[in-house]
């Protein structure tokens, strides 16, 4: 009954999406302030109704209710609680849902928080979240409908599949979308804009906060998904430059870039019409993403069973979006006026120089994805594009801009002096490349070209503390002074500085990883020893344990260093019994930030096992990194500055926003 | 410098990292693109021995044998035609005898045979390499009830 009433939750929100996506824009031309005010209500109205939608769904999972479909297909009762739970979205249409959930939960803190927002401007974004909401809730109950029913019911359900039986599945996905559907906020606000035909550096500092809030989710999704694969896989890798990744990879990008470009036009008004492409390109990535990913048009190694007529449907909806967007901009983007001058040596020119390489690179892997597809298409022909293509292309045009990274944020505006910030940087970057001198020479080997790479990590941190260095002037007036004085800036700026040094501790990781790395593949016989990292390791035989629905072989390893044991790891091949299906758990030992990890292959004969060992220096900064990224995208984000309404503007609120507004 | 000669500097500094962005993509292209095969198809088109490809098909029944260390040799079949592969590493947890497999490497110039560095795998356990799966239905090999039966 519940399972009913979920689905029929979420029929109503159609209607009242439908009735969102015209309603609000009527009322926005007229001025009718009833119409506009209705898209408040109606996005919390569609809010709860799909919020209990989803409840229902995973109500139906946590009793395992397997006479629905969905929940028979992709769940067992033996499942431990969280999988039952995380299970949900661990399928199309329930991975639809979260995509869905979250796309209304943006809507309605775009409703609550929007307050301050001008009436017409909030009632056309929230008209054009319904749109899409209309979209994807169509699709959901037209293609992918979690709430079939089966009759008669199965007793047992068929699993979840044990890949997914993970605590990375009830954190990935979630974090993720966040990341992905909020830049459907930025989206809207850049089409409410072109069809008010009116923008300026208020609605850059509306938009802001939301681009922020989306890239700091994305980058901790991306990162936690990387992380994921690296344990669950058991390939030892991070990162596969496999269609899916760069699925979401794509508008982190653009986000990232549009991160920027609004802030050149909040502080300047300059790049507005970029800035507006921008928006709408990310979200139209984003989008691309959920085709890519769920339309199973792409050979990837993470893609799950998918069924190839869905995507014609997601493909009209990337079409009528997109190619909607786009014909607006082009009518409407030229009734927008032009902004503020600079030079080409000047805080706006450096971030415009970020903005190119980023969506110059955005585009090599877009090439790099769609062109396998295209040319199927065209040809038949088959190819694949792989890492090596992504390490040339990316890889070498995102070098000059990691180089520049450190010099954007000591250019002033309008007009900066690039001899002063050299003067100013010299030092830095002399540490840097001493830094990877050392790091170098402690890591013993590996090519000479690999101290360059290790420099543009370290300089990407020393750089992120030569801002903030110069903004204390710590040279000129000492510690006290300085301290003071950067307890006086605005949390942007640490904002910047921890997420630029981010950037710079991942860089370190990747080259640390990739070039030092070390892999061995060895028949291993029980009490045999091999070496990896400066650490031995004792294989000391099989056991074979039995989980909740899994049996497995363990390995059990012990790691010495010098003679002396220190540390020992398990390393298994399960069997998910019921589906049958094999898996490979890893075993990672970290040491600081470096990991050991010991994969198992096939047994043979006479009593050895294949074993993979990895050496992974310094690995963890990778991940490392994007949490420090993270972390900047926070503090960034606790700036009362972008926070419309701060307390300062309280006197006369409704005022301050229409001037802005003008 | 005028502004107008300021701001054509700057443009052709934009289009010349354009330019170079284009130029390694192609570039990239030429060197590093994997071209699918199936056994089939190398009976009609020659190989270069030293070009990577990506061979596909399924792993015939009890071809796999176990060599020295890890190097394991297996067949690649399609029905029609057969390739030797050897491949040196772990394969993946699905990896079967009679199932799909995708390998990318390079043919051996002395022994003719295909040396691998990756065999590919997915998370499913009904999985077959969608290149593969193509190919199989269009020649009426693939049965589609085969990966039905395990559900």
């Amino acid at each position: 009954m519940i399972v009913e009433i979920g689905h029929y939750a979420l029929v109503l929100a159609l209607a009242t999406a439908l009735i969102l996506s015209i309603l609000p824009v009527i009322g926005a031309r007229r001025g009718d302030m009833a119409m506009m005010a209705l898209a408040t209500t109606g996005t919390l109205t569609i809010f709860s109704l799909v919020a209990f939608s989803f409840g229902a769904l995973t109500w139906a999972y946590a009793v395992s209710d397997f006479s629905v479909r969905n929940v028979w297909e992709n769940s067992h009762s033996l499942m431990p609680l969280i999988y039952k739970y995380s299970g949900v979205w661990g399928n199309h249409e329930g991975s639809m849902m979260l995509w869905l959930l979250i796309l209304v939960f943006f809507s309605a803190l775009v409703a609550v928080f929007g307050r301050n927002l001008p009436d017409s401007l909030k009632a056309n974004v929230l008209a054009v979240q319904a749109w899409i909401t209309t979209a994807f809730l169509l699709f959901i109950l037209l293609t992918s409908n979690p709430f079939l029913r089966l009759d008669p019911a199965p007793a047992e359900g068929q699993d979840l599949n044990p890949v997914l039986q993970d605590f990375g599945l009830a954190v990935h996905p979630p974090l993720l979308y966040l990341g992905y559907v909020g830049f459907s906020v930025c989206f809207s606000f850049a089409v409410a804009a072109l069809i008010e035909g009116r923008i300026d550096a208020a609605w850059a500092r509306w938009v802001r906060p939301w681009t922020l809030g989306a890239w700091t989710f994305l980058t901790a999704g991306i990162a936690m998904g990387s992380y994921w694969a690296y344990y669950e896989l058991g390939w030892g890798g991070w990162w596969f430059w496999d269609p899916v990744e760069n699925a979401s990879f794509m508008p982190w990008l653009a986000g990232t870039a549009l991160l920027h470009s609004a802030l050149v036009m909040e502080k300047r008004e300059a790049l507005k019409i970029w800035t507006v492409l921008l928006a709408i390109m990310t979200f139209s990535l984003s989008m691309l993403g959920t085709f890519l990913v769920r339309s199973g048009v792409l050979t990837s190694v993470h893609a799950f069973a998918t069924d190839p007529t869905r995507g014609i449907f997601i493909l009209c909806i990337l079409a009528i979006f997109i190619g909607g967007a786009f014909i607006l901009f082009a009518w409407r983007a030229p009734m927008l006026k032009a902004g503020g001058l600079f030079a080409p040596i000047s805080r706006e020119g450096a971030l415009v120089l970020n903005n190119l390489i980023l969506t110059v690179a955005t585009t090599t892997v877009l090439i790099g994805t769609l062109y396998p597809l295209i040319l199927e298409t065209l040809t038949g022909e088959k190819i694949s594009v792989g890492a090596p293509f992504f390490n040339m292309t990316f890889g070498l045009l995102m070098l000059p801009l990691l180089v520049a990274v450190p010099f954007g944020p000591l250019l002033a505006w309008k007009r900066g002096d690039l001899l002063g910030a050299l003067q100013r940087l010299y030092l830095f970057a002399a540490l840097a490349l001493l830094a990877g001198l050392a790091f170098y020479y402690v890591q013993n080997g590996g090519p000479v070209m690999a101290i360059f790479g290790l420099a543009l990590g370290f300089w990407g941190m020393f750089g992120a503390i030569a801002d903030l260095w110069y903004r204390g002037n710590f040279s000129k007036v000492g510690l006290a002074v300085g301290f003071r004085r950067l307890a006086g800036l605005p949390r942007s700026v640490f904002g910047t500085a921890i997420a630029h040094f981010g950037v710079g501790v991942t860089v370190l990781g990747v080259f640390s990883a990739t070039l030092f790395g070390t892999e061995t593949v060895v028949e291993m016989k029980p009490r045999a020893t091999i070496d990896a990292g400066g650490y031995s390791l004792t294989f000391d035989g099989m056991r074979e344990a039995i989980g909740p629905n899994f049996t497995e072989e363990r390995g059990h390893f012990t790691v010495s260093r010098g003679g002396v044991a220190i540390a020992d790891v398990w390393s298994s091949k399960r069997l998910y019994t019921a589906r049958r299906m094999p898996t490979t758990e890893a075993g990672i030992l970290t040491f600081g930030l470096s990991q050991l990890y010991v994969s198992l292959g096939d047994p043979m004969e006479g009593g050895g096992i294949v074993v993979r060992i990895w050496w992974k220096p310094f690995i963890l900064c990778i991940w490392g990194g994007a949490l420090i990224m993270m972390a900047g995208g926070f503090v960034s984000l606790s700036d009362r500055r972008l926070r419309v309404g701060a307390p300062s503007r309280k006197a006369k609120p409704v005022k301050a926003t229409l001037e802005a507004a003008e | 410098m005028t502004r107008k000669q300021k701001r054509l500097a700057v443009i052709a500094g934009g289009m010349s990292f354009i330019i170079v962005a284009v130029l390694l993509v192609m570039f990239a292209f030429s060197q590093s693109v994997a071209y699918f095969f199936m056994p089939a198809d190398l009976a009609k088109t020659e190989v270069k021995p030293g070009t990577r490809i990506r061979l596909g098909g399924l792993v015939a029944e009890g071809s796999v044998k176990r060599g020295q260390g890890s190097t394991v040799s297996f067949t690649v079949t399609d029905g029609t035609g057969n390739v030797p592969v050897s491949y040196t590493g772990i394969l993946p947890d699905l990896f079967r005898e009679g199932q799909g497999v995708v390998t990318e490497g390079t043919f051996d110039a002395a022994t003719r045979n295909f040396v691998a560095d990756s065999v590919l795998a997915k998370h499913d356990e009904n999985y077959m390499p969608k290149e593969v799966a193509d190919r199989l239905k269009a020649d009426g090999v693939w049965n589609e009830g085969k990966g039905a039966a395990s559900q």
